[in-house]
């Protein structure tokens, strides 16, 4: 694993290196370097199997994770690839011509978050949400009770009280 | 012919008896299948409670006259093999109208409430509806060819197409049944019983798990009420045909009862066994043992 | 990221534009699926049989002949699989399954509803013939449950269709919605099963309540 993120470093600018585990290590690099790194490690590297996008809001520091998360089925490793995108302008190059299912991914981020991928398959399209036109529900601005309370006919609670306070006043009420 | 009422009272008692028999059985087999699969199951009235309940339905929507007529083509079918079909051989109060040449008509009214079922169910606009039908008239086609080739056999050896002769040939002893006479006809019969009287292995068109529930897809509240009571029916009469050509027939209704309820039993027996075949296995299965035992049967009586 | 009014979503679905079409014999005619497709006519009320013993046993009957729709909307599904199996078998109650809403008399929500599934089951909901009722599993569709705050799943059921018996639990165990069953077989034996023409009753309110939640209002108002 570290000869293999050794090796990465001498091509790519690598950042916070994280050992997780002995078969797991999460990196770092800029957002244009995502792609050459992700192709390097499928073309050279053997890691063959996609196995997820995902995507963190930074809120406070203006910007939005993406983790590539990739395995390397015949040695058994998995390797985390990270980047930072601006979150005024969430843009990011589509990685579907390396795996399909990548375009799927997209597309839930495209809903979820609000990012884009220009040229992905089907990234425009409805992925879970029907008819959504609010701030993308995932990203941390939108308040999400706030929105239910206001849309969904809350039911109003019922009275609660204080298990210990209420005792108190039933079976000391003089004290 | 003259117009006879205690002929017509009869065979309408006959008609309610039938209808009433057929959804008992229809509980009673559907109990066998709880048990098997160690369940209650139904209480032995549901049957008619759920036909009540269907009649019972408020609303009604329709999709053209074809529609409509599509359960009542279907009780046609159910009803005329039943008007041409006799019941009990002794006396004459049960014989029904049958006549010379009654078996044909049968064979006609069994294709017959098919088609005019998939006409309503094609006007139901249901894509399933149709799927549904292209099903049953193709697994019932080749259901037919076994079927028919047994009565033909059954025709040539008894000399008559009339079903009230060959029941009244086959009386006089056990011995004389047809099962036992002309053994390959009533194996080929008795297969392709499995077929018409629709259990497990050929039930793919009206299973309600499998492409859900097919031809009656959208037919509800009366329509479906219609299609229960003709399932009754056409149930005992199917069970009756096989028991008249090939088991000798019936001299009273217990002696009815207990044979319709057996041949039923055979169909739900093996249904229970065997798992449901798909329309291509089920067809090619009914074009190879039951055809080879149907031209055995009738060549042996060339 | 603001959202106001110019960079809304539009949701047309190209599948239900009115469209010219050349038919086989060369023909070229208008088809246009929201009226061809559908009927749009409103429900309407049906009133009960006037012979009050009539109504008493046709109520009795459609009691004990209760027809489930085969449609799980949320996790409290996997709670009906046991209730049709030996553990519990309510068979000898006399429900049953049926995978066609056109045959079936009760919708079970199970569980928690989505805005996405809200569509679907409002649809089939409709599809279903008068005496019908309405049976929701979970708190979720009580009060929204663990949901509550959710941004796509609904809180109350009841705002959207007529129930009528809730029964309440995370989820409820078989043996609870046997209990809900019995419950609905008695409201129906008293004559109060009438969620159908409640829903033709008010039929605008549920509508304005579906529509608010339901952006991508690509159907008719009623199809049956």
């Amino acid at each position: 694993m570290k000869s293999l993120i050794d090796k990465l470093g001498k091509t790519f600018d690598i950042k916070d290196i994280v050992y997780q585990r002995p078969n797991l290590a999460f990196v770092t690099v800029s957002k244009e370097h995502v792609l050459n790194l992700i192709t390097n490690l499928l073309d050279y590297e053997g890691f063959s199997h996609f196995v997820l996008l995902s995507c963190v809001d930074w809120i406070e520091d203006n910007a939005f994770q993406l983790t590539y998360f990739l395995n390397n089925p015949t040695l058994k490793i998995d390797i985390a690839v990270r980047c930072f995108i601006d979150r005024n302008n969430p843009t990011m190059t589509s990685a579907h011509h390396l795996w399909k299912q990548i375009a799927t991914y997209q597309r839930e981020l495209k809903e979820m978050y609000g990012i884009d991928f220009p040229g992905s398959p089907g990234v425009d399209e409805n992925f879970v949400l029907e008819g959504w036109d609010n701030i993308p529900p995932m990203r941390r601005e939108f308040d999400t009770k706030k929105y239910a309370e206001e849309t969904f006919f809350p039911r109003p609670r019922n009275k609660t009280n204080d298990p210990k306070e209420y005792m108190k006043s039933k079976m000391y009420p003089n004290d | 012919m003259d117009f006879d009422i205690k002929r017509l009272g009869f065979t309408l008692l006959g008609l309610l008896i039938v209808l009433n028999w057929g959804l008992l059985m229809n509980a009673f087999m559907r109990k066998i299948g709880a048990r098997v699969a160690r369940r209650i199951g139904i209480p032995w009235h549901q049957p008619w409670i759920d036909l009540f309940k269907n009649y019972s339905i408020r609303s009604q929507i329709t999709h053209g006259l074809m529609f409509y007529l599509g359960p009542i083509f279907r009780l046609s079918g159910g009803v005329g093999i039943f008007l041409f079909m006799p019941m009990i051989i002794t006396g004459d109060h049960w014989l029904n109208y049958s006549f010379q040449g009654d078996l044909v008509l049968i064979m006609y009214f069994q294709f017959f409430g098919m088609l005019g079922m998939a006409l309503g169910a094609g006007e139901g606009g249901h894509p399933y509806s149709a799927i549904g039908i292209s099903r049953g008239l193709s697994q019932f086609t080749t259901i037919e060819v076994p079927l028919t080739l047994a009565i033909i056999s059954l025709a040539i050896q008894y000399d008559t197409l009339s079903l009230a002769d060959i029941v009244r040939a086959q009386q006089g002893g056990f011995m004389h049944w047809s099962m036992w006479t002309n053994p390959f006809a009533t194996a080929a019969g008795m297969l392709a019983a499995l077929g018409t009287l629709g259990h497990s292995p050929f039930n793919l068109v009206m299973a309600p798990n499998e492409i859900p529930i097919g031809p009656p897809t959208e037919y509800h509240s009366t329509f479906l009420g219609v299609l229960q009571s003709n399932g009754a029916i056409l149930h005992v009469v199917e069970a009756a045909l096989f028991m008249n050509l090939f088991f000798g027939g019936a001299t009273n209704w217990i002696e009815f009862i207990v044979k319709t309820f057996l041949i039923y039993f055979w169909s739900v027996f093996v249904g229970m066994v065997f798992p449901r075949f798909r329309i291509e296995q089920s067809v090619t299965w009914f074009l190879k043992v039951p055809l080879v035992l149907g031209v055995i049967a009738v060549v042996m009586f060339m | 990221m603001m959202v106001d009014d110019k960079n809304k979503k539009k949701f047309d679905n190209p599948h239900y534009a009115k469209r010219e079409v050349i038919g086989p014999d060369g023909k070229s005619f208008i088809v246009d699926p929201m009226n061809d497709y559908f009927c749009d006519a409103r429900p309407k009320v049906h009133e009960p049989n006037i012979i009050p013993a009539v109504e008493k046993f046709l109520n009795w009957a459609r009691s004990k002949s209760l027809w489930v729709l085969g449609f799980g909307t949320g996790c409290g599904s996997i709670e009906i699989p046991p209730l049709i199996t030996p553990r519990f078998d309510v068979f000898r109650f006399g429900i049953q399954m049926r995978p066609t809403p056109r045959q079936s008399n009760v919708f079970i929500i199970s569980g928690y509803l989505s805005v996405k599934t809200l569509k679907r089951v409002i649809r089939s909901y409709e599809q279903m013939q008068n005496p019908k009722y309405v049976l929701a599993l979970g708190s979720c569709t009580v009060n929204g449950g663990m949901y509550y705050d959710s941004y796509n799943t609904i809180n109350r059921l009841d705002y959207y269709l007529p129930v009528d018996v809730y029964i309440a639990g995370c989820m409820p165990r078989p043996e609870a919605i046997i209990a809900g069953f019995n419950k609905l077989k008695e409201l129906i034996r008293e004559g109060k099963g009438e969620g159908a023409n409640l829903y033709a009753k008010n039929f605008d309110w549920y509508k304005a309540n579906q529509k608010k939640i339901i952006k991508d209002w690509n159907m008719p108002d009623y199809n049956w």
